[in-house]
């Protein structure tokens, strides 16, 4: 496949990506910040979240299988991983992190344990998605072409 | 009457001889008895005896001895057939033991005999000993002497205590009769008699040193027995009993410039002094190798310790000559600061009061030049204004000068517009270019950057003094200006030896050349250009007024720029050319977003980018903290990353301008740290900015956040603009929070 059609490709699936949800106007500003002098720095700072959030996730199941569920834990957990959500843009993960804490100031266990899943499924939908799209850019490198921006009209 | 073969006789015949070996036997008998008895009683008394076999065997030997002769004295008499029997088994065991212990005897009695023999030669060992040890003690004794003479010397750095100790106490060790001293004299041709033991003042008796004992003393480091009729020996008056054997040894004068480091001057000292010892004139003493021995180390620690005294006396003078200096020097630095000072005050002074008046009139010079005038009238009012311009620039000049003497210039270094620099120069001359039609052009190179840092008005009065000069010394004709990077073959061409130029990096050496067609210098007359106050005094240039200053002001000016100035000119009436050459800054390149595949951002009002503003982020969560180090590093920021409030104030210092905490982390009490921090940085303008970052958009962080003494709020996630705007504000105002 040849350069322009896989930039095409790479900018059709980032584009579906923010029109569903997945990312939002924060995934922009990485993009805005690696340069020349840090070309891998969105590369980074994705790998850096998906291990940051799946030690969360452990963490998160981990604390809700306990007999005696501490809340405030569950809760810090849980802040942690909006905040690193929200910092790489994930908009859907983010949502499903305030669901969360809202359900864990009421310290309702089946709630909590119902936005752990949809937690996880979300942040696993947002990693898969990010991988498309980051090996998609790899190959266009590799091609030796360029990345296209994004341009978003909102 | 027969006798019978019967074994009963009655009393024998011989009755006294029967008696008597009766008797006789029966004493033999307790003889026998007590021995064994006596020698066990002693030998039990006794501690050792190896022989204790032997003992019992002897013992038993007696024993039954005894009791052959007691059983004997009953055979006297009738006797039956049972004591025959006992008499005979007695005997058999009496020949047994006999036998054996003869044969013992035979091992044991040369061993007996050579006890005695080791005891002789145990006797004559101990006498040995005895002797050696007497003679190690005298010789440990000696060994004491010289360690206790030793310290007695070197405990003191005088000379007269040390010689006088050495004698005393080598008097008291060795018990002699006499000790002396001789020293050379001045001359080096004789001895004299310095310091004796005996006599308390020694009179000034000398000795030629020329003499052979003397010769042969000087030539040997060891001590040297010596006839005591020679010349050095007479110190005793003649007494009845035979004088003492004399003992002379040398002691080397070691000077100061004989220590070199490695090796000890033992050649080269020419100068000795001799010490005489005499022994007791009444004894038959003699005197000992040992004794020889400590004399000549004691030698040799003498002349270290008299060196050690010079040494001393060398150092105490310097110091003192050291100390003299000092205050001298000290003195004389006293007395140029005070008139540093002096001038300093007076040029204050006289700065203010010079220029006050001289303001004055030139700006009622000016107003009167504005008024109605008569013909002659303006033109006085227009000399007065200008020899008043005249005399101001000269009052501005030497002010320069004497700041630029005593090197307390400096340069104003900031970034500016070098073409502007140049165009104003030709705003400036263009005036009276055109008066004295006079062409005027400017030639910049294209490689010439457009910024430079430099003192741009120190730049610009250099120029347009160069300038200046060109258009006063010419009558007509042109000038051009050009201007160029020096590439560093034509810095090599300057003509000065002591102009190094070094490129570097972040630095381009600017040169201009200002040629004119005026009236040329002589080129002798070239390097007294730039000296103070010296003008030529050809007629062409009287009328051009000027004080001499200009261009050694100049000089000093492209000095303090690390550059080079001169002219060039091929004589009178060919023009000359000025050049000039400074090291000037390359502009810092500004930080923006460098994005090759992305459009420009429109840039915001206020600053694009911080550099070098140095922020401390506190952020537990490492996604976030990594995107906020990446803005504030595209910002140009220089940014301190901590994880925790403990290295948060660990490391905030009064260089860091804004700190950035993430306050909605449960467990990091983030309005403590303000308070911290605020308790820390009591000056307000040394405190850092405190700025909280949080996703919580309710009012009350935002009230928690004011009365904690955070001076900003932002919300996340933050964007790149945002944070642009967010660090103008700050800087600005000092405060920041953003509407919720």
């Amino acid at each position: 496949m040849e350069v322009g059609q896989m930039q095409r490709r790479l900018v059709d699936y980032t584009k579906s990506l923010f029109m569903e949800g997945f990312l939002d106007a924060q995934f922009l500003q990485l993009q805005q910040l690696q340069d020349e002098s840090n070309p891998d720095f969105v590369v980074e700072v994705v790998s850096l979240f998906f291990d940051d959030s799946e030690k969360l996730l452990n963490d998160l199941t981990m604390a809700l299988d306990q007999p005696n569920v501490d809340f405030k834990k569950v809760d810090a957990h849980v802040h942690q991983l909006k905040g690193s959500s929200s910092s790489i843009g994930a908009q859907r993960v983010k949502n499903a992190c305030i669901a969360f804490r809202s359900f864990c100031e009421e310290q309702n266990i089946d709630a909590t344990l119902r936005c752990l899943q949809q937690v996880k499924q979300e942040y696993y939908l947002v990693k898969n998605k990010l991988e498309t799209m980051l090996r998609l850019e790899q190959q266009i490198v590799a091609a030796g072409g360029s990345i296209p921006m994004i341009e978003l009209g909102f | 009457m027969e006798s019978c073969n019967c074994i009963e006789p009655q009393w024998p015949p011989d009755d006294l001889l029967m008696k008597y070996q009766y008797i006789s036997d029966f004493f033999i008998a307790l003889a026998y008895f007590s021995i064994p008895l006596e020698l066990i009683y002693f030998v039990k008394k006794s501690a050792v005896f190896p022989y204790r076999w032997v003992l019992v065997q002897f013992g038993a030997f007696i024993v039954l001895c005894g009791a052959t002769h007691l059983i004997n004295l009953w055979t006297f008499t009738v006797h039956s057939r049972t004591v025959a029997s006992v008499m005979t088994t007695a005997k058999v065991l009496t020949a047994a033991v006999s036998c054996i212990t003869a044969l013992m005897l035979v091992h044991i009695i040369p061993d007996l005999l050579s006890v005695k023999t080791r005891e002789l030669f145990l006797k004559n060992k101990a006498a040995e000993l005895d002797r050696e040890m007497g003679l190690i003690r005298t010789q440990e004794e000696t060994g004491r002497h010289v360690r206790m003479l030793t310290h007695e010397i070197r405990s003191t750095l005088d000379r007269h205590t040390i010689l006088k100790t050495t004698l005393v106490e080598l008097g008291r060790t060795l018990a002699l009769e006499e000790c002396a001293l001789w020293m050379p004299t001045r001359t080096g041709l004789e001895l004299q008699l310095s310091y004796t033991l005996r006599q308390q003042n020694p009179v000034g008796y000398t000795v030629p040193i020329h003499h052979p004992v003397i010769n042969q003393v000087f030539s040997s480091n060891r001590a040297v027995k010596i006839s005591p009729n020679c010349p050095v020996a007479r110190l005793r008056p003649a007494g009845k009993y035979m004088p003492g054997e004399v003992v002379a040894v040398r002691v080397p004068l070691l000077h100061l410039s004989n220590f070199h480091i490695n090796d000890w001057p033992e050649l080269s000292t020419k100068r000795y002094a001799l010490m005489v010892l005499m022994l007791p004139s009444d004894s038959a003493r003699q005197w000992h190798v040992h004794e020889l021995e400590l004399v000549e180390v004691v030698a040799d620690q003498v002349a270290v310790a008299l060196s050690h005294a010079a040494i001393l006396e060398e150092s105490m003078r310097a110091r003192d000559l050291l100390m003299e200096q000092n205050v001298a020097l000290d003195l004389a630095r006293r007395e140029a600061e005070t008139a540093i000072r002096a001038r300093n005050d007076f040029l204050a002074v006289m700065n203010h009061e010079m220029r006050t008046p001289m303001h004055a009139i030139i700006a009622l010079s000016s107003l009167l030049q504005e008024t109605e005038l008569t013909p002659e009238q303006r033109l006085m009012v227009e000399t007065v204004l200008k020899s008043s311009n005249l005399l101001a620039t000269l009052i501005n000049d030497v002010l320069d000068l004497s700041r630029l003497e005593d090197g307390s210039l400096q340069l104003d270094l900031g970034t500016f517009n070098l073409y502007a620099v140049f165009r104003e120069v030709l705003k400036l001359i263009k005036p009276i270019a055109s008066v004295k039609k006079l062409h005027v052009s400017l030639n910049l190179a294209p490689d010439l950057p457009e910024y430079a840092v430099g003192d741009e008005k120190r730049l610009m009065q250099t120029i347009l003094n160069i300038v200046g000069n060109a258009v006063k010394f010419s009558k007509e004709g042109s000038i051009s200006i050009t201007a160029f990077v020096a590439k560093l073959d034509t810095l090599r061409d300057s003509k000065a030896p002591e102009f190094l130029p070094v490129l570097s990096d972040n630095h381009f050496y600017l040169r201009v050349q200002v040629k004119d067609s005026g009236s040329g210098i002589n080129p002798l007359d070239i390097p007294k250009l730039f000296t103070k106050f010296a003008q030529n005094q050809s007629t062409g240039t009287r009328n051009s007024g000027g004080s001499g200053l200009g261009l050694a002001i100049c000089k000093r000016f492209v000095n303090l720029m690390e550059g080079h100035i001169w002219i060039e000119s091929e004589g009178l009436g060919k023009g000359c050319t000025a050049i000039l050459i400074v090291k000037l800054g390359m502009p810092e390149r500004v930080n923006e977003s460098k994005l090759p595949y992305m459009p420009k951002m429109p840039t915001n009002h206020g600053q694009t980018a911080f550099p070098g503003l140095k922020v401390l982020v506190m952020d537990e969560n490492g996604v976030s903290r990594m995107v906020t180090k990446e803005l504030l590093l595209h910002l140009g920021c220089d940014v301190t990353m901590v994880g925790s409030s403990d290295e948060c104030l660990r490391l905030v210092s009064h260089e860091h301008k804004v700190v950035f905490m993430d306050i909605c982390v449960p467990g990091i009490d983030s309005y403590g740290i303000t308070i911290r921090i605020h308790e820390k940085f009591t000056k307000r303008h040394e405190r850092p900015l405190l700025v909280a970052l949080t996703g919580n958009t309710d009012k009350v962080t935002k009230e928690n956040c004011m009365r904690a003494g955070m001076d900003g709020l932002i919300l996340k996630p933050v964007s790149l603009d945002k944070m642009r705007s967010v660090l103008t504000d700050l800087l600005e105002h000092r405060v920041f929070f953003e509407a919720i």
